[in-house]
């Protein structure tokens, strides 16, 4: 009935072609998420350059694109854009790690023990709300300069919301799974590690992301007052020898990098066990 | 044979309620209700919804204590649920060897992990997750974890009541049949009178909360039984007309 109905629509006797949709759309989308962010990467460059070209900023505040891929050049044969590479990731890492190891255990505790929820999760709000930054007199008076106060910056700032994160990832936990953990005798670190931990992963790792990113924006800012290397105190540097140029390169660097650390931890979110969390 | 150790025949195993009363603060859910299941039986609640099935069996496993009465069970007691009993972050595989952490001996897990896969039919998707597979899939896994180790009584749920009607009709076959090459004790809450008239041994019709045995009823007829077997329809009926559902249609 169907067919026939077709014919007399689109007068024709003829087999409609089989569907193939979903191999070309998915060729297409592969090809467009390719050029489509190049097209807007080269707008964005070609306003940079007319902007620079008619002067709408004064030149020493507006570095034209050619100035700052010569400056970039300048500072990676001189070695300092790889050395404050170096040093701002290991800051990162140092940190992020530190606040990890204690941030996930915290969370977790805190999730499992109303008692301490009710006991710490004020503060714990509290701290979280108080930017990092609020800190930096305090960190440099008790690190001095070096790696040390931007380690701790990148820890209260990336702490706080990885506990409460973990928190409120195991306070959800469906109760069906402690119940049928309570069948096959599941207990007390081994229901920690086999259960509770397995349910909270995924979000876990979301959690993980969202405070890099918290921690990649605060050592920029670490650095600028706390060290004598790093990214941070690249741009610092720039800025007070009105190298503008040099500073955006350091920018471009840092978003840059920032991208590609992202892309790198969001590769943990496709480990066959937290699938599930992120496709329901 | 290995003593003990692979279940393919019935312990003693009993539940035993006693006068037993709870009330969820002042709103009482189940009054004076006293029951025995015996070793091997195959006993299905049925009762309109809301009128305490679940809290029963959440007395049976231990979850939730009586305000009033006793409760005495002996064997190792599994739950299956609704639905999303499962653990997501592991394999079909690992789901089911959760059922044989008792074991201690490493080969002998192995052998009755593999004779599980065998009886539930599901060796291909072993590795897979249990998003992966469809809703009859998941409670056939359920099903194998449940029935692995040194389980005694099987507390159900309406385990098949998330599923389509075809699905759940093919289950109720498939849990017979697992049923007749692993033997367990079982007690299954269901909405569905088909369902109990197919697999019971004995319905037990509940009233509106607080929960009370309106009728209890024996079906003796082989199973597995057929949708139009005599005895299932006689029992459909009795069930209809204790819960009061013919009646209301009628008028």
């Amino acid at each position: 009935m169907k067919g026939k109905s077709d014919r007399t629509l689109f007068n024709s006797g003829q087999a409609p072609a089989l569907v193939q949709n979903k191999p070309v759309a998915y060729k297409t989308r592969r090809w467009r998420i390719l050029v489509l962010p190049l097209i807007v990467f080269f707008i964005l460059l070609l306003t940079w350059y007319l902007l620079v070209r008619f002067n709408i900023f004064p030149s020493y505040a507006m570095p034209s694109p050619g100035a700052v891929a010569r400056s970039f050049w300048e500072d990676v044969k001189s070695g300092t854009l790889i050395n404050d590479i170096v040093a701002s990731l290991w800051r990162v890492a140092v940190g992020f790690i530190i606040s990890a190891l204690l941030g996930i255990p915290a969370g977790l505790w805190l999730g499992q023990h109303i008692t301490a929820r009710q006991a710490f999760l004020p503060i714990l709000n509290f701290l979280r709300f108080l930017s990092p930054l609020a800190w930096i007199p305090f960190a440099i008076l008790w690190f001095h300069i070096g790696d040390k106060p931007a380690v701790f910056l990148i820890f209260m700032a990336t702490f706080f919301p990885l506990a409460l994160a973990t928190m409120s990832a195991v306070a959800t936990i469906p109760a069906i799974y402690f119940r049928v953990a309570k069948d096959y005798n599941y207990k007390g670190f081994e229901l920690l590690t086999k259960v509770t931990f397995p349910a909270v992963l995924p979000q876990i790792i979301t959690a993980l992301r969202v405070s890099y990113g918290i921690s990649w924006i605060v050592i920029v800012a670490a650095e600028m007052v706390g060290c004598q290397d790093g990214l941070g105190y690249g741009i610092w540097e720039a800025r007070n020898g009105l190298r503008l140029d040099s500073a955006a390169g350091y920018m471009i660097v840092i978003g840059l990098l920032g991208m590609a650390i992202d892309r790198f931890l969001s590769q943990f979110s496709k480990l066959p066990n937290v699938r599930w969390g992120y496709e329901r | 044979m290995f003593a003990g150790a692979m279940k393919d025949r019935l312990n003693n195993s009993r539940l035993v309620l006693q006068d037993v009363s709870l009330s969820f603060g002042t709103m009482p859910v189940i009054q004076n209700l006293s029951l025995t299941v015996n070793s091997g039986e195959f006993v299905v609640m049925v009762g309109p919804s809301g009128c305490g099935k679940t809290t029963i069996l959440n007395l049976l496993s231990g979850y939730m204590r009586p305000g009033l009465g006793s409760i005495k069970t002996e064997g190792v007691i599994r739950t299956v649920y609704q639905q999303d009993g499962l653990f997501p972050w592991l394999t079909v595989s690992e789901n089911i060897s959760m059922g044989l952490r008792s074991l201690k001996d490493s080969v002998h897990r192995e052998k009755e992990l593999r004779s599980l896969f065998e009886l539930i039919r599901l060796e291909d998707f072993k590795n897979n997750y249990p998003h992966e597979l469809s809703g009859g899939m998941r409670q056939r896994v359920e099903l194998a974890r449940a029935l692995a180790g040194d389980s005694d009584i099987l507390l159900m749920d309406e385990p098949f009541s998330a599923l389509d009607y075809q699905t759940r009709l093919r289950m109720r076959y498939e849990l017979i049949r697992l049923l007749e090459n692993r033997p367990r004790t079982v007690v299954f809450v269901t909405h569905d009178i088909e369902e109990a008239a197919q697999l019971a041994d004995r319905v037990l019709v509940l009233s509106k909360r607080p929960a009370t045995i309106l009728q209890e009823l024996q079906i003796t007829s082989l199973k597995p039984r057929d949708l139009t077997d005599g005895e299932v329809i006689k029992a459909t009926r009795i069930i209809l007309e204790k819960l009061g559902v013919l009646q209301e249609a009628i008028i």
